[in-house]
């Protein structure tokens, strides 16, 4: 018993013992965000594609889609670009 | 030993205290180590739980009868495999592997998320916490699995009888298993609405726990099917029991969920509906577990226990409330980013996909609560039968046949009706050509089943032009054999190709059950030797009968004192077809009343049932002994008269005196005689489903993003980042 309590002990206070704990990067979170939606519409344009090349969609329809699609992606890589430059901009500082 | 499980409970409960209070401070004043410090206390749980679950697994081998559940659900006779099962056989050892799983799974779920989604996990982690504080607080307050009695009894009751059957060994890890996933993508949404942060980080983070959770669901409810069509005598796979249905639930849910999680990716719509999904789901996983373990419901899986009615009722009270609260505070956050493009559309079919479920669910859920709801407002006890639920379900099912066959093959955000002709037009084909052989065969009768046959060749038909013009793309574009082709399809779409192959094994499932439900032939005649009775086509001949006295011949390892049987010769036209022997065990019921003999066969009677299966059909058997009759019940009276209590072995050789009088004068037999057309392509069918979920749930070949330099220009940089997609 003795040792199960010592092991829940080490287990729960190691992150309060730790000597210095690593820095996260300024907007780290807004960034992982970004980048999960980034992926996500990766696959979105990959289905897309993949729809038209089996004919779910007209050539019309697709271009539209497309488009709409790949400027959603240029946005989302612009705006993570954006906050890449703002944290390095402030682990400069 | 039984201190040492009652200290780790203790020790549990007050490790989820500490991580609940660490992960809320942690992420209140936005200090990692804390927020850390509260996940590492799930780890932390888990060992101790663990712990705990090897103390009453190593009480229920080492055969230590001072602990009550070992007393209550054990026995020396026990085989060994059934031994280590019998744990979870108890109210209170089924409460212990609910929290160890939940502690495990926790575990896993916060271990992949490190370092992401930092306030939403931490939120989470205090909500899983939560629940397994629960589970422990039931155990330390009201059901303690490490209680003992001294001096110990000499003996255990044994396993119940019902729970000696292989499939009991898996069933419940998988089903509890199911239960508790389903709080993972609960604990995550309700921490994603408590951080205001529901985003593509939690959909990602969240969908793979739902689709597992969905898995181990769905392994479990079709194990508990095949358990019971292939060990109880009743000759079903499905009786709309509460319990079965209390599993059902809460999997219905999450196969909406998984749908429409999809619309919320691509469209950033259904964000209230998904909340909302997510928060039902887990409670529904709760509230099986509360139909399960409070005994509140007559099934034979409610057996016997205190009711833990009470707790679990807040718990779920409190879990409906938080729900309703979150959603309606955060709506703001939950608003739709787009709206519809088009009715026809991938969009549209999936919100259909997603009411026919949910309003099966409903149905499901007003079926199974109903006869609780009845008796607390008229004081009577009500029941919903089969025939209610059918009525309901059936057509429910049919459309969301359709609507599976429909989905592959139109487009997210609009599809054209010209190229929706174009795409449903060899499914069409399919389910008319299955039409057309159904009619050739004479299958006239039984239009639902038809519709469904028909439904599902309709849904062959699709995921086959999926894949074929799919692989004709793919192996145009990299120059590959057709199959080569189609095999790097699914590996790089598992999600999609994944999804694609549950709607197959989802389609021959239900063939599977139209044809056994609505085609089956069914005889319950009472037999003597050598008559016969037709069923079907079959016909079923009473050979002759059998017996067997354990220890002896327990070959199944059941521990039934006496098993009586019947061996059956099955024919067709004329022809040899299959030999069947089913059999009855009768169990020592424990009781000293019903005499030195009358006891060891005094208990519950179990059926094992015998049957012959192939792709088109089972024949299928159980037998009833009358053990009652007055040649029989002579030799227990006398043994009864004359022999002691004190003198077991003697007890047993009355009991070989009376098989030996039943195989020379075996009284007339109740015989259950079914023939179950295609009802091997619900097993089959059930497979393929699983298999296409470990598919979809396969982590993707991770996509490389190269990282541009500044000096390209946006628009070049942009396209390098999708031309790796």
């Amino acid at each position: 018993m003795v040792v199960l309590f010592g092991v829940v002990l080490a287990i729960v206070t190691q992150p309060l013992n730790a000597i210095a704990t690593k820095r996260r990067g300024a907007h780290a979170a807004e960034i992982a965000e970004l980048e999960a939606e980034r992926d996500l519409k990766y696959q979105e344009i990959r289905d897309a594609e993949l729809d038209h090349e089996m004919g779910k969609h007209s050539d019309e329809d697709f271009a539209a889609v497309d488009g709409g699609l790949r400027a959603e992606a240029l946005e989302i890589l612009n705006r993570i670009e954006a906050l890449q430059g703002a944290s390095d901009d402030v682990e400069r500082d | 030993m039984a201190g040492l499980g009652r200290v780790a409970l203790i020790l549990a409960l007050l490790v989820c205290a500490y991580g609940i209070g660490a992960s809320i401070y942690g992420v209140r004043s936005d200090q990692d180590r804390w927020i850390d410090s509260g996940r590492r206390a799930v780890y932390a749980l888990a060992v101790v739980l663990v712990s705990a679950f090897i103390v009453l697994e190593v009480a229920f081998l080492s055969n230590d009868y001072a602990f009550n559940t070992v007393a209550d659900s054990s026995s020396a006779t026990t085989p060994l495999f059934y031994k280590a099962a019998a744990v979870w056989a108890s109210q209170e050892g089924s409460l212990l592997l609910w929290a160890m799983l939940s502690s495990l799974w926790s575990s896993l779920a916060l271990f992949l998320v490190k370092g992401r989604l930092r306030e939403v996990a931490a939120y989470a982690t205090a909500i899983l916490l939560g629940f397994a504080g629960f589970f422990v607080s039931l155990m330390v307050f009201y059901a303690n699995p490490f209680l003992t009695t001294h001096p110990a009894p000499v003996e255990g009751a044994g396993l119940d009888p019902l729970l000696r059957f292989s499939t009991m060994l898996i069933h419940p890890p998988l089903v509890y298993s199911g239960y508790t996933l389903c709080t993972i993508p609960l604990a995550f949404g309700m921490g994603a609405l408590i951080a205001r942060k529901v985003d593509a980080e939690w959909i990602k983070a969240t969908r793979r726990f739902a689709l597992a959770a969905w898995l181990f669901l769905g392994i479990g409810i079709v194990l508990g099917a095949r358990w019971s069509y292939a060990e109880l005598g009743w000759g079903g796979y499905w009786g709309w029991d509460p319990v079965e249905n209390a599993a059902l639930m809460p999997w219905l849910v999450a196969t909406a969920f998984i749908h429409s999680l999809m619309i919320q990716e691509k469209r950033g719509m259904l964000k209230v509906w998904n909340a909302s999904l997510v928060c039902a789901m887990g409670t529904l996983a709760i509230m099986g577990t509360f139909l399960v373990r409070s005994g509140i419901l007559n099934s034979i899986h409610a057996f016997g226990g205190a009711t833990l009615g009470v707790p679990f009722v807040t718990l779920i009270g409190v879990l409906i409330a938080a729900s309703i609260y979150l959603v309606v505070s955060r709506r703001d956050i939950l608003k739709s980013e787009h709206r519809l493009d088009s009715l026809i559309s991938r969009e549209s079919v999936f919100l259909l996909n997603n009411l026919m479920l949910v309003g099966l669910c409903f149905v499901v859920f007003w079926g199974t609560y109903f006869p609780l709801i009845s008796e607390a407002v008229t004081g009577q006890q009500a029941s919903v039968g089969a025939p209610w639920f059918d009525r309901y379900t059936v057509p429910l099912a049919l459309i969301l046949v359709l609507l599976s066959g429909i989905g592959p093959v139109i487009a997210w955000r609009r599809a054209s009706f010209a190229n929706l002709r174009r795409n449903l037009l060899m499914p069409a084909v399919s389910a008319l050509v299955a039409l057309g052989a159904l009619l050739g065969a004479g299958v006239m009768s039984k239009p639902l089943a038809i519709v469904m046959f028909c439904l599902a060749a309709f849904v062959v038909g699709t995921v086959a032009q999926e894949l074929w013009r799919g692989g004709w793309v793919r192996s145009r574009a990299a120059s590959q054999m057709l199959p080569v082709a189609i095999a790097g399809l699914i590996k790089r779409n598992r999600r999609r190709y994944g999804g694609y192959i549950v709607h197959v094994g989802i389609a021959l499932l239900f063939v599977g059950v139209a044809a056994s439900s609505s085609f089956e032939h069914l005889s319950e005649p009472t037999l003597t030797v050598g008559k016969s009775v037709k069923v079907g086509s079959y016909t079923v001949r009473y050979v002759k009968p059998t017996a067997s006295v354990t220890p002896q011949s327990d070959s199944a390892h059941t521990g039934s004192t006496l098993n009586l049987g019947a061996v059956l010769r099955v024919s067709k036209e004329g022809h040899y077809v299959t030999t069947l022997r089913p059999t009855e065990g009768f169990y020592d019921s424990g009781e000293p009343s019903e005499g030195s003999v009358g006891h060891l066969i005094g208990g519950q009677a179990v059926s094992h049932v015998s049957m012959s299966s192939t792709i088109s059909r089972d024949v299928w058997s159980a037998v009833e002994p009358d053990i009652s009759a007055p040649s029989l019940q002579r030799i227990v009276e006398a043994g009864n008269k004359t022999i002691s209590m004190m003198r077991p072995e003697e007890g047993m050789i009355a009991i070989a005196v009376l098989a030996r009088e039943y195989l020379k004068s075996p009284p007339p037999a109740k015989f259950n005689l079914r023939v179950f057309p295609f009802v091997m392509w619900i097993w089959i069918g059930a497979m393929i489903v699983f298999g296409g979920g470990l598919i979809a749930m396969w982590p993707a070949p991770s996509t490389v993003v190269r990282r541009v330099s500044v000096r390209v220009g946006r628009r070049r940089r942009a396209s390098h980042g999708l031309a790796r997609a």
